[in-house]
């Protein structure tokens, strides 16, 4: 018992923490991608500046999602032997493909990206960038994939007590897993638009690197207009998807405790699993059948339906699952607040919007995690949904290593993190070259190679 | 045949992880040995765009181990719980030196010693894996778990120990391929060091484990096998003098080269003693490999895109060829 609840604090704060360092740069890769073509086809160096600016926080942020990730490869293995024993068969073959098609891609064309803009030509540098956007998105293919099939597992057949494989198709594109891949690439594009938002407006209200920061701006607006809504049009396929495939989660996200036709929308309550019924409850009736099944009187499954055992833990699905959507909604005023500003040409001087960007910024990470513990905390108490408990995936390690190993990790991960932080803000108030050119080359390019050796 | 190829294919991906980080750990492990910052710029130059790729391989190992041998992956992870845990937070501190020593003023120091000091960690922790490995596990059968968990003995710390020695020699040969001037004869010097070094290790490890392991034993003594065999220490033998003359010779590039060959051969040694096994005596590449479905899926993966993955790193590596400079360093 207290080994499982140990590796399942030490694996969710691992990935927690490494999905952070993704979430960004997967939006990030292709807004640099972007930038960097716009450089290409205008000529403009500022293009080019705001391309090498991003460039270095998307170095520093690369970094920690490689060590973070490569804990996690082994981390399956380390904290849930048994888990793998009866499913590796199915699922590893994902994570072999995931190196296969998209590590090998960052990393072999990530050198060039960071430390290549003069030893290849300008075209090829660009092919570069596409490429480490492009291995980014396939990692996410498969990972998604991957914790798709663990929600909703397909195409497998059981002989013997052993999981194989009927047909791989069904297992890559199980029933979930492309709205919720969309889901989370959206996730991540979301969480890039008030990331770039959010340091442009810094650039805005110090005065500094202003052309720079409304082009970018600007951008990060117009890209938001167009990435949330679609977002929250694909978390409602993801949410009705959910609902036919795991109700008890739907459920437990809606704070539904009985079978019932035309659920009530709980805007706040206290779920109490004790008492098996919410509290302080206030409510809008019958919307939240209509948001799961597009019906006034869609009939949502209660979780008293089910054992106590049975149930995921409601309190943290049902909150986490309210502060994703708040999120989303914030996001989509702001991207239109920012179209009313532009159509008033304020967009670059009304410094209270400028200060909202500011605080938006890290919000999209809350959202993405929250996202997360809606899922997986509501995929519980299984481990891959009605085929195997949490409880019988764990490791037979002691509870003692378990213990050391996590505090370690805390402690390592504090303190990079820390440091990440500090580097990160380093650079931003550093910020971008201006166009005049009279700084000098700061930081990641200092470290530049010579050219000896070229042709 | 499937698992066979399987097997050698994680070999291939064990020995090219065990080569190319091997290497750039050695520079971490190298850089007490450094007199300025000047000189630990270049070292770190030479192998910041390509480190990330290297260790990658590392990834690909663990995928490979989870795909085609879930049953290995799921059984000896747990037993080599922790020397895997610390050798991972060795490398999160190690990935993250790079980056934050470039933005780094004058906290460069800290990471200067976070670089070498998880550099030395990982390699170590790495050679204690190893270690414990050839020494083998006691496994529970009907619990299908391995219960005698004990990786750190006095074998697995000298194998530790040896593995230190080991990347140190590859990135001290690497440096010497990239590196001019002081650097370049300073790297000499260590080199001709951890040769020398790696070379007793080779010898106690290569009489140790016969001498403990009556079926490795067998293995190497008895006929036809000697035979067969024996060129595998000679061509060691020759591989140590030549890394030496060649290093007294001022050859730039075949140190390294002949470095990496001593790995190949001490490699091929450790195969032929614990081959058919993959936890050894107890599990064997047929009892642990996954169904034909598993394995087929993902050899057509392989198959088509091993060679191109092989061919963009080989690429990124001629990007970046020849010595590594400071240009734009101010």
């Amino acid at each position: 018992m207290l080994v499982e609840i140990l590796s399942r604090i030490q694996f969710a704060f691992s990935i927690g923490f490494h999905i952070l360092f993704p979430t960004l740069n997967l939006g990030l890769a292709f807004f640099i991608v972007i930038m960097e073509a716009t450089w290409l086809y205008t000529k403009k160096p500022i293009y080019l500046n705001i391309c090498k600016f991003w460039v270095k926080l998307f170095a520093l942020t690369f970094g920690m999602g490689v060590v973070s990730g490569i804990v996690l490869a082994y981390q399956i293995g380390t904290n849930f032997g048994p888990f793998i024993a009866q499913f590796g068969n199915v699922l590893g073959a994902l994570f072999a493909y995931e190196t296969l098609t998209a590590f090998f891609l960052e990393a072999g064309f990530l050198g060039i990206m960071l430390f290549g803009w003069k030893r290849v030509p300008p075209a090829l540098h660009f092919s570069a960038t596409l490429m480490v956007a492009i291995g980014t998105t396939i990692s996410a293919f498969w990972i998604m994939s991957a914790n798709s099939w663990m929600q909703t597992p397909a195409g497998y057949q059981l002989v013997n007590g052993h999981y194989l494989v009927d047909n791989w198709w069904d297992i890559v594109f199980n029933p979930s897993f492309i709205p919720r891949m969309l889901h989370m690439l959206l996730a991540s594009y979301s969480t890039t638009c008030f990331v770039v938002a959010g340091v442009s407006s810094y650039f805005l209200l110090k005065g500094k690197h202003v052309q720079i920061g409304q082009k970018s701006l600007s951008f990060a607006m117009w890209a938001a207009l167009l990435v949330i809504p679609t977002q929250l049009m694909v978390g409602d396929i993801v949410g009705t998807n959910v609902h036919k495939y795991q109700p008890l989660k739907t459920a437990a996200m809606e704070g539904v405790w009985e079978t019932q036709k035309g659920a009530p929308f709980v805007v706040f309550a206290w779920p109490s699993q004790a008492l098996q019924k919410n509290e302080y409850v206030i409510s809008i009736p019958k919307v939240a059948s209509l948001l799961n099944t597009h019906e006034w009187n869609g009939e949502l499954v209660g979780l008293k339906s089910v054992p106590r055992v049975d149930q995921p833990m409601v309190v943290p699905v049902f909150f986490s699952f309210r502060v994703m959507v708040g999120i989303g909604l914030l996001m989509l005023g702001t991207a239109l607040v920012a179209l009313y500003f532009r159509k008033g040409k304020r967009l670059y001087s009304a410094r209270y919007f400028q200060q909202w960007c500011l605080f938006m910024a890290p919000l999209g990470f809350i959202a993405t995690i929250s996202g997360w513990f809606t899922a997986e905390i509501g995929r519980q108490p299984w481990v891959v949904y009605n085929l195997l408990r949490t409880k019988d995936s764990v490791s037979a390690v002691g509870a003692e290593e378990v213990i050391i190993s996590l505090v370690l990790l805390v402690l390592a991960y504090g303190i990079i993190f820390g440091f990440y932080l500090y580097y990160l803000f380093k650079t931003i108030r550093i910020g971008p070259h201006d166009l005049d050119g009279g700084e000098h080359e700061h930081h990641t390019f200092q470290y530049m190679t010579a050219k000896q050796g070229e042709k | 045949m499937l698992p066979f190829i399987f097997a050698g294919l994680l070999a291939f991906i064990i020995i090219m992880y065990v080569i190319l980080d091997g290497f750039d750990l050695g520079i971490g492990i190298l850089f007490p040995f450094t007199h300025s910052e000047h000189e630990r710029d270049l070292m770190m130059n030479s192998i910041a765009p390509v480190w990330d790729g290297n260790e990658t391989w590392l990834v690909f190992g663990g995928a490979m181990l989870y795909g085609a041998f879930p049953l290995v992956y799921g059984l000896l992870l747990p037993v080599l719980y922790m020397p895997i845990m610390l050798m991972l937070i060795a490398l999160i501190f190690r990935g993250v030196s790079f980056e934050f020593r470039f933005k780094a003023e004058t906290s460069k120091p800290v990471w200067n010693w976070s670089f070498a000091i998880s550099s030395v960690c990982a390699a170590f922790f790495q050679g204690v894996i190893l270690g414990a490995f050839v020494q083998g596990f006691t496994i529970d059968q009907t619990a299908r778990v391995i219960s005698d968990a004990d990786w750190l003995t006095p074998f697995s710390l000298i194998t530790g120990i040896a593995v230190i020695f080991g990347y140190a020699l590859l990135g001290a040969t690497w440096m010497v391929m990239k590196a001019e001037d002081r650097l370049q004869r300073s790297m000499v010097h260590l080199a001709k060091g951890f040769l020398i070094l790696i070379s007793v290790f080779l010898v106690f490890v290569s009489i140790w484990t016969p001498l403990h392991d009556p079926e490795i034993f067998n293995r190497w003594y008895s006929f036809p096998n000697m035979i067969f065999l024996t060129p595998l220490p000679i061509i060691t033998t020759v591989m140590i003098y030549l890394v030496w003359k060649h290093l007294t010779g001022g050859n730039e590039i075949k140190p390294f080269l002949y470095s990496i060959v001593i790995f190949l051969c001490s490699y091929i040694g450790l195969g032929i003693s614990v081959y058919p096994y993959l936890i050894p005596h107890e599990i064997t590449i047929w009892d642990a490999a996954a169904p034909d479905s598993t394995l087929i899926f993902i050899l057509v993966g392989v198959v088509i895109m091993l060679p191109v993955l092989l061919g963009y790193t080989l690429y990124a590596y001629r990007v970046f060829r020849g010595k590594t400079g400071h240009e734009g360093y101010h």
